[in-house]
């Protein structure tokens, strides 16, 4: 109860003395040596300082339109550069040179925090332009703070995340091989790896490039609702790994099996190991779910085609992916 | 009769050779047969020896399994890895000779001069590198290696192509045709003699590496500037 009576009575305290200045004490007696004014240095710092501000908006800017690395890394590279010049001009040419033969003690005392807040205004008082000064290094901290948040429009979509599920393939898509040619069923031998997109499609796609191998049909171990997926024991997998997204571009196929585990398509990234004869499963590595499946027909000419899209969502896992 | 000394000598010195070259269905019955049977009917598994038949393989496989002394292997589960062979060039002949008369694909040959070192490049990047590195310095797979090609003559890279040894799959002739085999061997010659401009080639082991070196110096170049502006006053 009395503790509340003592929040009441500083409030009212607070309250009353809102807006007064405090008074106005005699000028206490100057504790930095007079520095003389260095207008050129301050001008070259303010310039040195609006121009790493530039090269941050520079950053952003090369962002978004592309994203070139090396130039990305010139422009926060130089920005960094000036900021760090800047810097060293400020310490040389406008900061007052003091001597100290001890390192100041921990500010106990109000007398002593009075002090130091004497040192830096004094510090400040040789300075002819103090307030752009302080409007350029403001400016350039918004800057490169601006220019590294950037990036992170590159995590993704926020709020539309379908186009990341859009997929090429449908019923009767052909497959074609990377130049565009019709891949018929014949070519897919064993122990052979083919990368094959949809007819028609954008390659660049995520979902567009998969692999298609062939195994003997009687060894085929695939889930029963999809037994009809792989004729004549051709199999087709998205090319993109399930764990981060490189391109599984090796095939383990055993020249002579009793000696050689068993075919399998390998991501070279983290070794991810997925087994085409179960559904693309994971017998080995980082990744977390299956390589999702293209249910594959043979067309009246007997080129490869399409049955339908792919089993799961193509592409690495992120939130809310689990098949 | 100098003379006739130096030939006696020098046919003393041949001589033994000449009667160690066997014929190529001697060798085989002496080396292959214990795992690959007779006639290259192979031997099924179930025993210590046992191996895949060797009808049909040609002398491309053979040429390319004696040549880099992938075969004979001690044991029949071991991973070939490329050794001396045991046998001399002639006696490779004669057995890639009497393999190859079970039938099956030639020993090819590769030009390399035919193909362009860009196309090998881009061609290699797709197909080869997963497992043997852009630099053709070799890798891993699941379950297996896969060897560098630093020592590889052309002739075995293009049965390797086509062979696809151990682990690796093979590529028929509508993946890749002879020319763009041709090119694949051009970037490889590129590959096993790089012209390391800098000086530098740090392992060819690509950006990893060289960006570690780079941090490295660019690290110490930071702590002198450090030092410089960090120095006292006089």
């Amino acid at each position: 109860m009395r503790r509340l009576g003592r929040w009441v009575v500083a409030a009212v305290v607070l309250l009353l003395g809102r807006g007064q200045r405090p008074r106005e004490l005699p000028p206490p007696e100057p504790v930095v040596g007079g520095a003389a004014p260095a207008p050129k240095a301050e001008l070259l710092v303010i310039g040195l300082l609006i121009l790493s501000a530039a090269f941050a908006v520079a950053f952003v800017v090369v962002y978004a339109g592309g994203a070139d690395t090396q130039l990305l890394g010139l422009a926060l590279g130089l920005c960094f550069a000036l900021l760090a010049v800047a810097s060293v001009v400020t310490a040389f040419r406008l900061a007052p040179p003091e001597e100290a033969e001890e390192p100041y003690p921990e500010p106990s005392h109000p007398t002593e925090i009075a002090e130091v807040e004497q040192i830096v205004v004094e510090s400040g008082r040789h300075l002819t332009r103090g307030k752009l000064l302080g409007l350029a290094a403001g400016g350039a901290g918004t800057a490169l703070g601006l220019a590294l948040l950037a990036p992170v429009a590159s995590l993704g979509p926020v709020f539309d995340t379908s186009r990341l599920r859009r997929e090429p393939w449908r019923r009767g898509v052909r497959l074609v091989d990377a130049e565009g040619r019709v891949l018929r069923a014949e070519d897919i031998e064993l122990d052979t790896l083919h990368t094959a997109f949809p007819e028609g499609a954008d390659p660049e796609n995520l979902a567009s490039p998969i692999v298609v191998v062939r195994l003997e049909p009687v060894r085929l171990d695939l889930p029963p609702d999809r037994s009809n997926w792989a004729p004549a024991g051709i199999l087709a997998y998205s090319k993109i790994c399930t764990h981060a997204g490189c391109a599984v571009s090796l095939y383990r196929a055993p020249h002579y099996e009793p000696t050689r585990p068993r075919p399998a398509l390998v991501c070279p990234c983290h070794y991810s190991t997925f087994d085409p004869a179960t559904g693309g499963t994971v017998i080995f590595g980082p990744a977390g779910r299956p390589l999702p499946q293209l249910p594959l027909a043979v067309g009246p000419e007997g080129e490869l085609i399409a049955l339908g899209g792919f089993s799961g969502a193509v592409g690495p896992s992120w939130s809310g992916v689990r098949e | 009769m100098r003379r006739s000394v130096l030939v006696v000598a020098l046919l003393a010195l041949f001589l033994p050779k000449l009667g160690a070259a066997e014929s190529g269905p001697n060798l085989y019955l002496q080396h292959c047969v214990s795992c690959h049977g007779r006639g290259g009917a192979g031997v099924p598994p179930g025993g210590k020896n046992f191996g895949p038949p060797l009808q049909g393989v040609g002398a491309q496989a053979a040429d390319f399994y004696l040549t880099t002394g992938y075969m004979p292997l001690q044991e029949a589960d071991q991973e070939p890895v490329r050794k001396s062979s045991p046998f001399s060039e002639d006696e490779i002949r004669s057995l890639v000779e009497y393999i190859g008369s079970f039938g099956g694909p030639r020993v090819p040959q590769p030009d390399p001069e035919r193909g362009s070192a860009g196309e090998g490049l881009r061609l290699f990047t797709e197909n080869c590198a997963g497992c043997h590195q852009v630099a053709a310095q070799g890798g891993l797979v699941v379950g297996g290696t896969a060897p560098s090609l630093a020592d590889s003559t052309p002739t075995q890279i293009a049965e390797a192509v086509r062979v696809g040894p151990y682990l690796m799959p093979r590529f028929t002739t509508k993946q890749l045709d002879e020319r763009q085999v041709d090119s694949i061997i051009r970037y490889v010659q590129v590959a096993q003699d790089p012209d390391d401009r800098g000086g530098w080639g740090l392992g060819h082991l690509g950006p990893i590496p060289e960006g570690l070196v780079a941090w490295l110096l660019a690290g110490g170049a930071l702590v002198g500037v450090a030092v410089l502006i960090g120095a006292r006053a006089p």
